[in-house]
């Protein structure tokens, strides 16, 4: 009862907060109390869910608002309370960084407001416990970000992207409501609690769980629905894309899991494999849009998109084990997925404040404008290099250990009887090496191109470290990604209530295992160990210092770059993104994004320059997207004609309604 | 007692690797020159060109960073820690269960990354041609290597190296296709891995073929040693990966007595000279392919890993 | 010693399907014909195996007939039809040669899935046989679609005919008369085609099966 209360207290402290800021907005402080305020209940928050960890069983609230048959249910258990740990670490996180970044916003009235009110719009989201309060507050967040995607209206992109997201959020929402609706049966039975009593036709199954892969899906980023997340989350304030990308995209895949595992009883082993198909193509072709993209944030923007994808493989895999009773095996699948959820909201929020906080210092988000930004921002570098690490799944870090997780969860698909299955779960497991493959490529040139390397513009020439504030969040996520992958047991046992509450199953306890190992499934089979490979490592590097500075030469000097004897002083020389992405472009880009390039090359004695031009296409919106426009645009532009009729017409239009009714009454009766 | 042998038995395992290293690279160097009816260097040579190198000045880009700086020894430990996780001599060592094959490659892909930076930091075209390739190399070789992984663990039924190597000696192994064609496609990925023929020349000096050379233009000095030995090492852990999974009669196991020790060096030491002998053989039978045919030769080798996967999953369920 | 024989026979059957991916990852002629060339010296070591297993000698003869004119007499042959007509010596492919071989690996998948579930009362080494058949047919069917060049397609029809030949002894039921026919119509296709190659590349001067598409009659 009582953390609940709490939740719910932290929830209105950041609405207050919200009506507060559109008062206030227009004064100098009114950045750091709102910012401020939006620190403090996210920390409470976070401690809440944290104390229920430690404690057992769910918790529930009625609160007399809303319908009045029905009030507004909340309720706290322990899925409930991991994401609202996620929903909050990420809210406090982008709070702290906000308190320094929120100063040079140019229209604070335009974002002050919004921020707490999304903030509580995803914590109630988290907390609801009947279908109306879920859609109501899902509703409200997407409103608020939407609002936040369209802060900086003067820029045309912006307003664009923020009207694509205005549409696809309500088609989200659309999906769900059906899926709800189809859940509550005809009796209306909204409350949570009421529906997991209720027992479902497999027909009805099939439907809800395509609705809310859907739904959520669309919210969360899976391809062919992603096509809003690379456009609306870079054109809002750092802080809100931080949020946005590490944290909406964690609350959409909270409603999956939410509704597939707990709500619904299970599904079939078919619908696994659609789920399993779904994630393996979003993480690749993610991971391949981040490549061709010179955009910083929407290079992170697509990022996600194959993390998502990442995430959603782990739930097929649980969904698939479950459906053939391996429970073991499910509860495996679960927590990699669930610790991917916590890892990807720590570095994706991580990699936006670095973002940020270079787009700060030098106007740019373009990366080929940057580059040497090492020398001028050393703290932001850091902290930068230690989330592309972590995303690129590098060990010791976290990304790995949930990586690795996942791979050991595929190792089980041999014993999964259908055939079907048993050939997709590895097809599954080398789409998600080759993303992972290319993660790290896609973060090589990202880092590389942005802080390595000559500057290639005044900008990136004359920038500045930013404000401790900045650095103070960066730095905090970067430690909790190097706690988490040195301590994985910890996250595992801390995960084991969750699997516990949905599928009844847990991880063997990690807590046991000598060493501070993580065993996924028996010490026999395979074993991981973070901290003693974090201190192998330590200990060879040190070991190597040691030699060399005993025994080898200390003399050093500087001078110009060797660069085979040809030393080039234009920076235009090095390379570009676009030129760092083009072998893989060759390989993968000439199928999947009918990538061509064209080169014009003026003939012997002209001398204007050769010019050099890659032709991209997005195939899925050109084959999903443009149609569906098109068709929307001529049924109205053939509807319009009846805003342009006559007195007479219109009154003939009543006439033949009427006359149509009463028709239809007299057959009926 | 028996922790103290274990723990020197596992120091004695990175001693090893590290000894011995450059004795394979020089070793293959002198095989190929043999072959090729030149006397070529001593098998020693590798040595002194380390002894040489870490007595060098370090000659630094005036616009390089402190990430240039710390990458060959980052480089240097990782791939350290990764091939003395390897089992060599004897299976089962004291910390082989803290990382198992995705570990390793996982490791070895961190060296990759910091490797990768670290030509894109002098901010010259040549290090960007050898980042690049390089990691278009590693997009194909790395999903390669884990459906590699794939088969090798279901049929030993673990990913621990340890664990994989005892059930290759036991006689439940059979003689399976499956194996065969994660051997092939072992033998294709480690070449792509280490740069030798047909994907890179290791001792190429034009830069348009070079891959590794490229990215380690700018180093010099002590760096550059610890950047070479690191290479080296990583040859011989792709050696020793091939000799355990594949050849593994003679692996002492964890606990046995200093002779099963002694048996399971030399056999491992007879197994490095012989695929020495067998790599410089190809290198010289074999011309460099186009960078661009790389992608499919990795290519074919991710689609044997994936065909042995299936043939598996299909002699599994008759 | 049960297990070892079935281990084998898997072995060899199984690198037949192999060779077939590599013959869909060659792309000069010559290597093509040579790949071709060990396809049907595995065939008639598996043919020789089974025989071996299954007690029937006339399977010797069938091995023998696949050693003697596919490994060695047709390959030979195609050699100097190539280098009489001075056929272009590089093979065209429709699309690039990483979706061929992953759509090889999905008629892999394809044909073990319908096999397993429609043999399930044979005995395995049967049941395996047949799967590793129907793959090299769909393989040497996916090798004569995907290519331009007329030779390749010969060489992807005769693969295909392997594929039948191992279905054939792994059913144990291929009578010698039916084997003698069946090889004997395969050789008159085959100097048919020959015939007609000669023809085209007068005609025509190319055997590139998309030139020839442009000098259809309907267009």
């Amino acid at each position: 009862m009582q953390l609940v209360a709490v939740a719910l207290a932290c929830v209105a402290v950041l609405l207050g907060a919200a009506v507060l800021a559109v008062a206030v907005s227009a004064r100098r402080v009114a950045s750091t109390v709102v910012y401020g305020a939006c620190l403090a209940a996210s920390s409470i928050a976070l401690a809440a869910a944290l104390v229920h960890f430690a404690g057992t069983s769910p918790v529930t609230l009625t609160l007399p608002l809303g319908l009045p048959w029905l009030g507004a249910h909340f309720r706290l258990d322990a899925l409930a309370a991991l994401f609202l740990a996620v929903v909050n670490l990420g809210g406090a996180s982008a709070s702290l960084y906000a308190l320094g970044y929120g100063k040079h916003e140019p229209l604070p009235g335009r974002v002050l407001p919004f921020f707490p009110a999304f903030l509580a719009g995803m914590n109630l989201v988290v907390l609801a416990d009947d279908a109306f309060t879920f859609l109501l507050c899902w509703e409200f967040m997407s409103l608020a970000s939407w609002a936040l995607v369209m802060a900086h209206h003067r820029v045309e992109d912006n307003v664009r992207a923020a009207f694509i997201y205005l549409v696809m959020a309500s088609f989200g929402t659309l999906a769900l409501l059906l899926a709800f609706g189809v859940l509550a049966g005809p009796d209306g039975a909204y409350g949570f609690a009421a529906i997991r009593e209720g027992v479902q036709t497999p027909l009805e199954n099939t439907l809800v769980l395509a609705l809310v892969l859907i739904g959520a899906g669309s919210k969360a980023g899976l391809v062919p629905l992603h096509v809003w997340l690379p456009l609306a989350h870079p054109a809002a304030p750092s802080h809100v894309s931080a949020l946005m990308s590490g944290v909406m995209t964690k609350v959409a895949v909270y409603a999956f899991v939410r509704v597939a595992f707990d709500l619904l009883d299970g599904s079939d082993w078919w619908q696994s494999m659609v789920v399993l198909f779904i994630g393996g193509g979003t993480a690749a072709l993610g991971v391949l849009y981040a490549l061709m993209q010179h955009d910083l944030k929407r290079l992170l923007a697509y990022h996600t998109v194959e993390n998502i994808g990442i995430i959603y493989i782990g739930l097929g895999l649980a969904l698939a084990f479950q459906a053939n009773g391996m429970m073991a095996a499910t509860a495996l699948a679960l927590t990699a997925a669930l610790f991917h959820v916590f890892n990807h909201s720590l570095f994706k929020s991580l990699l936006f404040f670095g973002a940020g906080a270079v787009l700060t210092a030098t106007g740019q988000r373009d990366m080929e404008a940057l580059g040497g930004l090492i020398r001028r921002m050393p703290y932001t570098s850091f902290a930068f290099l230690v989330g592309c690490a972590a995303i690129s799944a590098l060990p010791p870090l976290n990304g790995f250990a949930s990586e690795w997780l996942t791979f050991q969860a595929i190792l089980q698909s041999p014993d999964l009887p259908q055939w079907g299955l048993k050939f997709m779960v590895p097809a599954v497991g080398g789409l998600l090496a080759l993303s992972a493959a290319l993660a790290a490529a896609c973060f090589v040139k990202a880092f590389g191109i942005t802080f390595l390397g000559r500057p290639r513009s005044h900008a990136a020439e004359t920038a500045r470290e930013v404000d401790r504030f900045s650095l103070t969040a960066m730095f905090g996520l970067a430690g909790l990604c190097l706690l988490a992958g040195i301590l994985p047991g910890f996250v595992i046992d801390a995960l084991a209530p969750v699997t516990l509450s949905l599928v009844g199953e847990r991880m063997p306890a990690q807590a046991d295992v000598a060493w501070l190992s993580i065993v996924p499934i028996a010490e026999a089979r395979s074993s991981y160990n973070g901290l003693l490979v974090f201190v192998f490592v330590a200990f060879s590097a040190s070991f190597a210092a040691y030699i060399i500075h005993r025994f080898a030469s200390h003399a050093l000097r500087r001078a110009p770059a060797w660069d085979c004897g040809f030393p080039e002083p234009s920076v235009r020389t090095q390379y570009t993104a676009g030129s760092f992405a083009q072998p893989i472009r060759r390989v993968f880009g000439t199928l999947i994004f009918r990538a061509r390039e064209h080169v014009d090359m003026p003939p012997p004695g002209d001398s204007r320059p050769a010019r050099f031009h890659v032709d991209l296409r997005d195939l899925v919106w050109e084959v999903l997207y443009l149609p569906v426009a098109a068709i929307v645009n001529s049924t109205a532009t053939r509807l319009n004609h009846f805003q342009f009729l006559t007195i007479r017409r219109y009154l003939g239009l009543v006439f033949l309604a009427l006359v149509t009714l009463l028709l239809v009454l007299a057959i009926w009766l | 007692m028996a922790l103290v042998a274990g723990f020197l038995a596992q120091a004695m395992q990175m001693a090893l690797v590290l000894i011995a290293a450059p004795l394979l690279t020089g070793f293959v160097r002198k095989v190929k020159a043999r072959l090729q009816r030149r006397r070529g260097p001593s098998v020693l040579q590798p040595y002194r060109d380390l002894y040489r190198l870490m007595r060098k000045e370090v000659v630094l880009a005036e616009n390089a960073s402190w990430l240039f700086r710390v990458t060959p020894y980052l480089i240097f430990a990782v791939t350290w820690v990764a091939a003395s996780l390897v089992p060599t001599f004897a299976s089962g060592l004291m910390f082989s269960w803290a990382a198992d094959l995705i570990a390793i490659i996982a490791l070895l892909g961190s060296a990759r990354f910091f490797l990768a930076l670290a030509g894109l930091d002098v901010g010259t075209s040549f290090g960007g041609i050898g980042s690049s390739r390089e990691v278009m190399i590693a997009s194909l070789a790395e999903p390669a290597m884990l459906l590699i992984v794939f088969p090798l663990a279901l049929v030993a039924g673990s990913t621990q190296l340890s664990n994989v190597a005892e059930f290759m000696v036991s006689p439940d192994v059979g003689l399976r296709v499956s194996l065969g064609l994660a051997l092939i496609a072992l033998i294709m990925v480690a070449i792509a891995e280490n740069g030798r023929i047909p994907i890179d020349n290791p001792s190429t000096h034009l830069e348009l073929t070079m891959i590794h050379e490229a990215m380690v233009l700018e180093y010099s000095g002590r760096h550059l040693a610890m950047i070479e030995l690191a290479a080296s090492m990583k040859l011989l852990l792709y050696l020793s990966l091939l000799a355990c999974l594949f050849l593994p009669w003679g692996l002492a196991t964890q606990g046995m007595g200093v002779a099963a020790y002694a048996v399971g060096l030399t056999s491992y030491l007879g197994k490095l000279a012989a695929g020495g002998v067998l790599l410089a053989v190809f290198e010289l039978v074999v011309a460099k392919m186009r960078v661009f045919r790389v992608p499919e030769f990795l290519g074919a080798a991710l689609m044997l890993g994936l065909l042995g996967t299936l043939l598996l999953f299909l002699s599994r369920s008759l | 010693m049960d297990r070892l024989i079935f281990d084998i026979a898997h072995l060899l059957a199984a690198s037949l399907v192999l060779i077939s991916f590599v013959q869909l990852y060659q792309d000069r002629l010559y290597a093509l014909l040579n790949t071709f060339a060990l396809h049907a010296f595995m065939l008639s070591c598996s043919v020789a195996w089974q025989a071996f297993i299954q007690d029937a000698p006339h399977l010797y003869i069938t091995a023998a007939i696949a050693l003697v004119f596919k490994a060695i007499f047709i390959p030979v042959a195609l050699h100097r039809i190539i280098q009489r007509l001075g056929i272009h010596r590089e093979i065209e492919t429709v699309v690039g040669i990483g979706v061929t071989m992953l759509a090889g690996i999905a008629l892999v998948a394809l044909s073990m899935v319908v096999m397993l579930q429609v043999t399930t009362e044979a005995e395995p080494l049967a049941r395996e046989d047949l799967a590793f058949a129907l793959a090299v047919i769909l393989l040497g069917l996916l090798l004569m679609v995907s290519r331009r060049n007329a030779v390749s397609q010969v060489v992807g029809f005769m693969s295909l005919e392997n594929g039948l030949v191992l279905a054939a002894t792994g059913a144990r039921g291929m009578p010698l008369v039916v084997e003698f026919s069946v090889a004997f119509s395969i050789l008159i296709a085959f100097v048919v085609i020959g015939i007609f190659l000669f023809r085209i590349r007068e005609r025509f001067d190319t055997v590139d099966v998309h030139v020839l598409d442009r000098h259809r009659g309907e267009r």
